[in-house]
């Protein structure tokens, strides 16, 4: 494999010029870029950079949605090679500061006016920001800034530039090596600052190659792209892997039509984090229980029979007749419409990944005949390590190592990697690189877990997190918070929880109420509620909630090992754990230690035996002002179970 | 689309067609799109918003029913690209000062002019080809249609084909639909509605119809926009939402936009003069700073809290 991102543009716009590369809707109409078309813009906005003073080894900040346009900017700073910095459209200005300054970067291209006015308000903060360019006008066209310009004049610039020097853009791709640094992607970093993950035209494009053959992608594939394109999922799926195979990426309309945009393309390739998945079987639950009771009734009856043979008839295994007849109906009836209105329909390989998923949420989508599977990897391992097989799934492993990788457990039970995918360094910071990357090439992932018996890796949780409980009822007791949190989260009334326990005597939980599902629920018992802070300390839903926690430790009695994590006591948040308050990291990972120590008088409420707690927070809204918020918190005792010994 | 047409489209959309074929629906059809484009409407401002020459001048304007008099000798005027309130308190005239510019009602004295005409008896249809469009209070959209055909009700004037075109439907209004399908799309992407654009407008939450019965109006490309309390009965994040499109709508096609409204706040927040009216009088007109150090409104508006 000796190939760039440029090169591969440019073989599949010789190879197959007028297939479609984009799809982009606008004005309510699916519009089609054709490999040709998109390397002629990739080519107008290479020599258009260059012209503006964009140097090889120069960093190019990319802020925006999943557009066709920002797209075609990352591969045309690929092809000076310049390396291009996608950044979180939803990160607060604040955010951007960091990744601009140490990586001293001089040019950004941003999709709208909200993007611009941020880096126009960090300017004075990074006086090296010298040309900004945007890809929708709207409400810019009174910016007299200097170095501000549409994505259009930098196009037309760049078309005369190609004019007078026609050699110019082939010589740059030409010049670029696999070895040379093709992105740069800044971790949302779950502990401390974000930190940028250097990666290769080599790493990237070796990884998506093995995930493409592990799968048997192919040109004939397409994928919605509605993640964010920092974020190394998407950059992956959308990106690497879209140049790897050539299939089409499509860019939904807004974030708000993505679930109607899912629906009119049918992608065949889909890829989500949990939380995607949890919000659709959410929307999904909530409006079946607005249904006619024959139709419940038809739903309940079916959903029971695919959560039986459902999960075993995609693993391939055998199904009797009668199973395979009553499946048929069902499919009939419920299965495939429900595919069809979630968008499913014609999707062949389905990924979940970022964080751990239910596993009952897992089975739902696999039971309905969805080809779901897990995989593991981080941006540091450029996504791929280890992927399910089709017919070897399991809602508890995350899959097999897919060739190139090779993976060991440290003796403290840590998880160590070795593949060709891994980062080159994180930029400017070799102490945090040697932490990580040790002298033979292994990188220390910092997960726990193991490999089973069969060959597929299973991940308990973050290596540092497992914890032990001490003292009390349950002393010496493995406490896995992200496994209880994961399984609170389940429920659709839940949106977020974050547990305690690790050196204490007992494991306390805070939850966050999902104000859709509950709101629908209150509404339904005709609960009068004022929003978010009141409904949450309504006496009902407090008890809504303590239901769904008991059922959660009954689930954790069952299970010897991790039935000492069972929830004593609970309190429902005021507020909702929010990224722009740091609670949560952008890709809406609960950062349990900050909030620990910013709800420090709720947690030591909840240890003390209070039956209740006042709290003051100040929280940021979206336009970046800041506000307080306060409430007097009930805490709730739950039941705990009795472990169940096996064999007893 | 080829890449480099697309790209050619916008920049059209953004720089501007000549002005003269603005509204011309009958076009070659290559044309049609760029001059139907919404963004064209109205010149550019340069730099910031200019307020420019008077368009509507309201002159001592008397409107009585039977024995109750709504408006007793009401004077004001509204500049170009500018954005005016009418505020008050309940029953002050506020309505029938909005009535009587559109047409709906007729005052018993005075004259309005519109960009130098003078008229004292014209009927709403009239005064929307004028290019005067309206909001209302309580919304008149048409519920059981989708957000799409009600913003099409908004470009009933501009079609040009007719009945029996239609009925054919083939050449001509197919072309002539597709034209006023762009114009309306592009005001969904604008009021960001573009999710709910075959929803049925009666299922849609309040404040998103009323966004809807803002866009029926600006698919008129109206160059005076009335808007009757667009804020009424909204949440605070609904209020703001409604006020940022208000302000884009005056920045980007430079509409002169008359707004009535209830709450004080947004008013002061957006708009360039403020007309106070009390019991069908007129008690104060001026800048929002102006207005609030106004003793006369202080005593009659401001100074209470309701």
């Amino acid at each position: 494999m000796n190939t760039t991102f440029p090169r591969l543009l440019l073989d599949h716009a010789a190879r197959r010029p007028n297939a479609p590369a984009l799809r982009e809707k606008d004005l309510g109409i699916w519009q089609t870029y054709s490999w040709s078309a998109l390397s002629a813009l990739v080519q107008s906005l290479a020599c258009g950079l260059a012209e503006a003073g964009l140097m090889r080894g120069q960093h190019l900040v990319v802020v925006g949605e999943n557009r066709p346009r920002l797209y075609a900017s990352m591969l045309a700073a690929q092809a000076i090679g310049a390396i291009p910095i996608p950044l979180y459209q939803d990160a607060a200005a604040n955010e951007f500061v960091v990744p601009i300054r140490n990586a001293d970067v001089a040019f950004a291209i941003a999709e709208d006016q909200e993007q611009i006015d941020k880096l126009l308000e960090i300017r004075d903060r990074c006086p090296q920001l010298a040309r900004i360019w945007f890809d929708d006008p709207r409400g810019l066209r009174n910016y007299r800034e200097n170095g501000l310009a549409s994505l259009d004049a930098l196009v037309e610039a760049g078309r005369a530039h190609a004019a007078a020097h026609p050699d110019f853009f082939m010589a740059e791709v030409e010049r670029a090596r696999p070895d040379d640094v093709a992105a740069m992607f800044f971790t949302s970093g779950t502990t401390g600052n974000a930190k940028g993950v250097v990666h290769t035209h080599a790493t990237l494009i070796d990884r998506a190659q093995a995930g493409a053959r592990f799968d048997k992608l192919n040109e004939r594939d397409e994928v919605l792209a509605y993640l964010p394109p920092a974020w190394i999922g998407q950059n992956i799926f959308s990106y690497a892997q879209w140049l790897a195979c050539g299939y089409v990426v499509n860019c939904p309309e807004s974030a708000s039509t993505v679930t109607l945009d899912l629906k009119e393309i049918g992608p065949t390739y889909y890829f989500a984090p949990p939380r995607v998945f949890e919000g659709l079987l959410t929307s999904v639950m909530i409006r079946m229980e607005d249904a006619s009771p024959p139709k419940r009734w038809l739903f309940d009856r079916c959903m029971a029979l695919a959560r039986r043979v459902g999960p075993a008839r995609l693993d391939g295994k055998p199904l009797g007749l009668l199973d395979r007849v009553g499946w048929a109906a069902g499919n009939l009836l419920i299965y495939a419409p429900l595919r069809n209105s979630l968008g499913f329909s014609r999707v062949r390989v389905a990924y979940t990944a970022g964080e751990a998923i239910g596993p009952d949420l897992f089975t739902f989508y696999r039971s309905i005949g969805i080809n779901l599977k897990q995989l593991y990897g981080s941006t540091e391992t450029a996504v791929f390590v280890c992927l399910q097989p089709d017919h070897e799934v399991r809602a508890d492993t995350v899959g097999v190592p897919i060739e190139g990788v090779e993976i060991k457990v440290s003796e403290s039970g840590e998880i160590l990697v070795r593949s060709p995918g891994l980062l080159k360094e994180y930029y400017k910071d070799p102490a945090a690189t040697a932490e990580v990357l040790d002298a033979d090439g292994w990188y220390h992932t910092g997960d726990a877990g193991f490999v089973d018996a069969t060959g597929h890796l299973k991940i308990i949780d973050r290596a540092k997190d497992v914890g032990r409980i001490v003292g009390g009822n349950a002393d010496g007791a493995l406490f896995a918070p992200k496994y209880v949190e994961n399984k609170l989260k389940f429920f659709p009334y839940i949106k977020e929880a974050v547990a305690f326990g690790d050196r204490r005597d007992k494991v306390c939980a805070f939850v966050n109420i999902d104000i859709e599902a509950v709101g629908n629920w209150a509404e339904k018992r005709n609960l009068p509620y004022g929003g978010y802070a009141d409904l949450a300390q309504k006496p009902e839903v407090l008890e809504l909630v303590r239901e769904c926690v008991e059922k959660v430790n009954a689930d954790l009695a069952a299970d010897e090992r991790l039935a000492g994590s069972q929830i004593s006591r609970f309190l429902v948040l005021h507020k909702e754990l929010d990224a722009d308050d740091g609670e949560l990291t952008r890709t809406r990972k609960v950062r349990r230690g900050f909030i620990s120590e910013r709800y420090r008088t709720l947690v030591d409420a909840l240890y003390g035996g209070d039956t209740h707690r006042f709290v003051e927070t100040e929280v940021t809204f979206e336009d970046g002002r800041k506000g307080r918020i306060a409430a007097d918190l009930k805490i709730l005792d739950a039941k705990t179970f009795v472990i169940a010994r096996s064999a007893a | 689309m080829s890449v480099p047409a697309a790209a050619s489209l916008r920049t059209g959309a953004t720089a501007g067609a000549p002005p003269e074929t603005l509204s011309d629906a009958r076009v070659p059809s290559s044309e049609m799109a760029k001059t139907a484009s919404l963004a064209d409407v109205g010149p550019a401002p340069a730099g910031r918003r200019r307020i420019g020459e008077v368009v509507l001048d309201v002159q001592r304007i008397s409107l009585a029913f039977g024995g109750v008099k709504a408006l007793t000798d009401i004077s004001f005027d509204v500049r170009e690209h500018e954005i005016r309130a009418i505020i008050g308190p309940n029953g002050a005239g506020k309505s029938s000062m909005l009535n009587c510019i559109n047409g709906v009602y007729q005052p018993q004295q005075g004259s309005i002019s519109l960009r130098g005409k003078t008229f004292r008896h014209m009927n709403p249809r009239q005064v929307a080809k004028m290019g005067v469009a309206r909001t209302f209070q309580n919304l008149a959209l048409f519920k059981g249609m989708s957000v799409l055909d009600n913003i099409m009700t908004g470009r009933n004037l501009k079609m040009r084909t007719n009945l029996l075109q239609q009925a054919i439907r083939w050449g001509a209004t197919e072309r002539e639909e597709a034209a006023q399908r762009r114009v309306v799309e592009e005001i969904i992407d604008f009021l960001e509605i573009q999710a709910y654009r075959k929803t049925p407008v009666g299922k849609m939450p309040y404040g998103l119809q009323k966004r809807v019965d803002l866009g029926r109006a600006l698919a008129m490309e109206p160059q005076l926009l009335l808007l009757d309390e667009p804020m009424a009965g909204m949440n605070v994040e609904e209020k703001q939402d409604m006020s940022r499109f208000i302000l884009d709508v005056n920045d980007e096609f430079g509409t002169t936009i008359v707004l009535i409204e209830h709450d004080m706040s947004v008013v002061m927040d957006i708009s360039d003069r403020v007309v106070v009216l009390d019991y069908g009088k007129k008690i104060g007109d001026g800048t929002p700073d102006e207005v609030r150090a106004n003793p006369d409104v202080i005593s009659a508006y401001l100074g209470t809290t309701h």
